[in-house]
């Protein structure tokens, strides 16, 4: 009984530890991002590799999604809006989820699985081959050198890529609502951009996807630099690195809105 | 892959990005039609304006030839002070009346300017005097209500005289 009572104890104490362990390694790997930020962009071409390797790769998975969600939401949209009447208020129901809320959040999340894994792992490895400590034998700091440009990159890429979903998705949108079910495009676009406002919502949409994009790439590079040097830790920590980003993302998605909108 | 490639590969994506925030701003938001080149503005005072917002249009027979710009409460009339900006090109007479009007049924709402007959014209920084309020749908239904109600009585009263 004591014995069992114990036993719960002592794995909540753990827990907690480990917890508290790791938001603090976390944070101390922020901060050498942060340190290193003048050195890192001394070496740009650093970035752009990475850049490519994170933004211009995940084009074709984020494009594709884009325009079927546009294509899903008009029809949808559509489905509920004729019976009061109202089809061409389509543009609007479409541009402003997107803008808003689709294009940050989804645009997150397949960037999560897409690229936040890719990360994980590849740093995971590297640590497992002991690349970075032999990064560290020759005085190059692995930080400097594969984290933060990795970290940046992810950054730059991650507004590109929700402002291209945002686009390509209202395009979807558009694809259904105008040829298919035969919306007027006059009224499609006006109503849509008397409705839409730059500041209240495309700004507001550009800051959470830059916000994801902080977040998304710093649970990936932090999960890969943290996980345990085996093949089985490798393994874990991307299944971490996608399950902890897309619960932040959503989670941090509440409050960004609540703010935004000013509740 | 080669230095270059990476190179024009990653230049297209920030081009693509920049073109897609760009074309959000113009296509779908409304950042081309809020600033119509040069405006003058001017103001009109309501007793209610209903839902105008900022950035509502300002439509003269229909046509887009502004902005609302602001709207501030004026605490020594108890009005909505709610200030213009107008397209340059386009000019108003003095005594040109302003309406809040509602675009459909549960539409935007937005003023409406209908021009009047003098031969002055509205300057920067003048007040359109002749304005109406914004119809309040519960203002509407409760005195037709009660004009319904005040039928129906009189009705009674003539059909118990005879």
């Amino acid at each position: 009984m004591f014995k069992g009572l114990q036993c719960v104890f002592t794995g909540l104490g753990h827990r907690v530890i480990e917890g508290v362990w790791r938001i603090g390694a976390g944070a101390r790997l922020f901060s050498y991002i942060g340190f290193y930020l003048f050195e890192s962009f001394k070496r740009p071409r650093l970035i752009v590799r990475e850049i490519f390797a994170t933004g211009v790769l995940s084009l074709l998975i984020i494009l594709v999604s884009a325009f079927f969600v546009g294509m899903v939401l008009g029809l949808q949209g559509y489905n509920t809006l004729q019976k009061y009447g109202s089809s061409e208020a389509i543009g609007v129901l479409v541009a402003l989820s997107l803008v808003r809320e689709l294009g940050p959040v989804v645009t997150a999340l397949l960037f999560a699985g897409r690229a936040g894994t890719a990360i994980t792992a590849e740093i995971g490895l590297m640590k497992a081959t002991e690349q970075l400590s032999a990064m560290e034998m020759m005085a190059v700091s692995p930080v400097a050198r594969v984290i933060a440009p990795r970290f940046w990159a992810g950054v730059i890429s991650m507004p590109i890529l929700a402002a291209l979903f945002s686009m390509v998705g209202v395009l979807g949108g558009y694809f259904v609502a105008v040829p298919i079910i035969g919306v007027d495009s006059g009224a499609f676009w006006s109503q849509m951009q008397a409705s839409v406002d730059f500041r209240d919502d495309i700004v507001n949409g550009v800051i959470k996807s830059v916000v994801f994009g902080v977040v998304c790439t710093m649970i990936a590079l932090f999960e890969g630099y943290d996980a345990p040097p085996t093949a089985e830790g490798v393994s874990r920590a991307t299944t971490r690195t996608v399950v902890n980003s897309s619960l932040a993302v959503l989670g941090l998605d509440f409050i960004l809105t609540a703010f935004m909108i000013g509740a | 892959m080669e230095r270059t490639t990476i190179d024009l590969w990653v230049g297209v994506f920030v081009a693509l990005g920049l073109a897609a925030i760009f074309g959000l701003a113009l296509k779908v938001g409304n950042l081309t039609s809020s600033n119509i080149g040069e405006t003058y503005t001017v103001t009109a005072a309501f007793e209610n304006i209903g839902g105008l917002k900022p950035h509502a249009p300002v439509k003269s027979a229909g046509v887009v030839i502004g902005r609302v710009d602001g709207i501030v409460f004026d605490s020594k009339d108890y009005e909505a002070k709610v200030t213009i900006k107008l397209d340059k090109r386009y000019e108003f007479p003095k005594d040109t009346f302003a309406n809040i009007y509602t675009a459909g049924l549960l539409g935007e709402q937005y003023i409406g300017l209908e021009a009047g007959g003098e031969e002055t014209v509205l300057k920067n920084g003048d007040k359109i005097s002749h304005t109406q309020d914004a119809v309040v749908l519960e203002k509407m239904i409760s005195q037709f209500l009660y004009n319904k109600a005040s039928d129906t009585k009189s009705s009674e009263t003539t059909k118990a005289a005879e």
